[in-house]
C-alpha cells in the first residue's frame, strides 16, 4: 500500500505543466501588445480612483490579461473592504 | 497546370524550417509530384548543402531577379529525383536584393510547370520573411515543443492573421515522445491549444536527420526512420489525402497503469 500511496502523492507539475502555464501568460501579453510592467501601473491607478469614492481591500487588488475563445480581456478583480457586519 | 505554394517559416531559428522544407520537396517528388524547393534565405543559403546539390549550383535567385540568366537556367535538378529541382539562394548578397513582387513573379513563371513550390523562409519578421511569404497560397509554420519556438510561432501566426495571409498550418518537430510521456515536454494537444491553428504534421526527434544533413542525403529518400516517414505523411497531407498522425505520444503499459493509479487516488 505504501507503495501505491508513494505513487499516487507525486502530482507536483512537471515541467511540461509550467512550460504550458508560462506560455499561456506571455501569449495572452504579447498577442493584447501589454507589457506585464503596465499591468503594475494600471493596479495602482484603479486603485487609487476606486479608493476615491468606495473601500477597497486594496492588497487584494489583482489586474490581468487573460485569453477566452474569442477575446482577450482585462480583468481587474478589486475585493471590497470587509463590512463590520452583525454590530448591536 | 497551376501549382501551389507553400511556404515554410517559424519566426524562431534552428528549429528546423530547411530541415522540414528538403525533406517536404523530397516526399512529394517521390509521389511523383513536380516540385522546386525555393532557398528564400539569401547570404545564409543552406538548403543546397541538406539536399546534397552545393556543388552544381551555377545561377541563383539573384541572377534570376537582376536578369543576368533566365529562371530555368538557376534551377538545380537533382539526379536522384529527377521531379525535384532547387531554386538555390545568393551568397554573397543580403535580402534587400529580392523584392516581395520578385518572389511573386518568379512563383507564377515556375507554377505553370511545377505541381509544388516549397520556400524555405528565413529566421525573422523582417525582409526575407517577407519575400518569403509574399507568393504563399498556404503556410507552413514549424515549431518545436519549447517554450521559446511556440512563442515565435505565434508572433508569426499573428502576422500572417493581420495581413490575412494563409491558412496557415502547424507543424511541431523534433517532438521527443520519451519525455512527453515523462511529463518533461509539452505534448502535441497543448501546442496546439496554445497556438490555436490546424495542424499539418507530427516529426519526432531523430538522430539519423544529422547524419542525413552530414551526407546531403534527407531522411526522406528512404523509408526507413520514423522522422522520414512522419515528412511523407505531410506531403501527402499537403495533396490534400487525408492521412492519419503517427501515435507518437501513446503511453506504454506502465505509464497506463501509473495514470489508473493515480487517477483512483483522487
Amino acid at each position: 500500500m505504501d507503495f501505491l500511496n508513494r505513487l499516487r502523492r507525486r502530482r507536483e507539475p512537471s515541467s511540461s505543466d509550467v512550460a504550458q502555464e508560462r506560455l499561456r501568460l506571455v501569449l495572452a501579453h504579447d498577442r493584447a501588445q501589454i507589457p506585464p510592467g503596465l499591468l503594475a501601473v494600471l493596479k495602482d491607478e484603479i486603485i487609487a480612483v476606486i479608493s476615491k469614492h468606495i473601500q477597497i481591500d486594496a492588497d487584494g487588488v489583482e489586474v490581468t490579461v487573460t485569453e477566452g475563445p474569442r477575446k482577450t480581456r482585462l480583468v481587474a478583480d478589486i475585493p471590497l473592504q470587509a463590512r463590520q457586519r452583525r454590530r448591536r | 497546370m497551376a501549382g501551389k505554394v507553400f511556404t515554410v517559416t517559424s519566426g524562431k531559428g534552428g528549429v528546423g524550417k530547411t530541415t522540414v522544407t528538403a525533406n517536404l520537396g523530397v516526399a512529394l517528388a517521390r509521389l511523383g509530384q513536380k516540385v522546386t524547393v525555393i532557398d528564400a534565405d539569401i547570404g545564409l543559403r543552406n538548403l543546397d548543402v541538406m539536399l546534397g546539390l552545393e556543388n552544381r549550383i551555377v545561377y541563383d535567385l539573384v541572377d534570376v531577379v537582376e536578369g543576368r540568366c533566365r529562371l530555368r537556367q538557376a534551377l538545380v535538378r537533382d539526379k536522384r529525383l529527377p521531379e525535384l529541382c532547387l531554386l538555390p539562394a545568393a551568397q554573397t548578397r543580403d535580402k534587400t536584393a529580392v523584392s516581395p513582387e520578385d518572389m511573386i513573379s518568379i512563383c507564377d513563371e515556375l507554377r505553370e510547370s511545377f505541381d509544388f513550390m516549397i520556400i524555405d523562409s528565413p529566421a525573422g519578421i523582417e525582409r526575407g520573411f517577407q519575400n518569403a511569404v509574399a507568393p504563399a497560397d498556404e503556410i507552413l509554420i514549424v515549431t518545436n515543443p519549447e517554450v521559446a519556438a511556440v512563442r515565435d510561432a505565434d508572433r508569426i501566426i499573428g502576422l500572417i492573421e493581420a495581413e490575412e495571409r494563409g491558412p496557415a498550418y502547424l507543424i511541431i518537430n523534433r517532438l521527443k515522445p520519451k519525455m512527453v510521456r515523462r511529463g518533461e515536454m509539452m505534448d502535441t494537444a497543448a501546442v496546439v491549444e496554445l497556438l490555436a491553428i490546424d495542424l499539418i504534421g507530427i516529426v519526432p526527434d531523430d538522430e539519423s536527420i544529422i547524419s542525413a544533413t552530414n551526407t546531403g542525403r534527407p531522411i526522406a529518400l528512404s523509408d526507413d526512420h520514423l522522422a522520414g516517414r512522419a515528412f511523407h505523411n505531410i506531403a501527402r497531407r499537403m495533396m490534400g489525402e487525408d492521412v492519419p498522425f503517427l501515435a507518437l505520444e501513446e503511453p506504454g503499459f506502465f505509464q497506463r497503469l501509473l495514470r489508473i493509479v493515480r487517477t483512483e487516488g483522487e
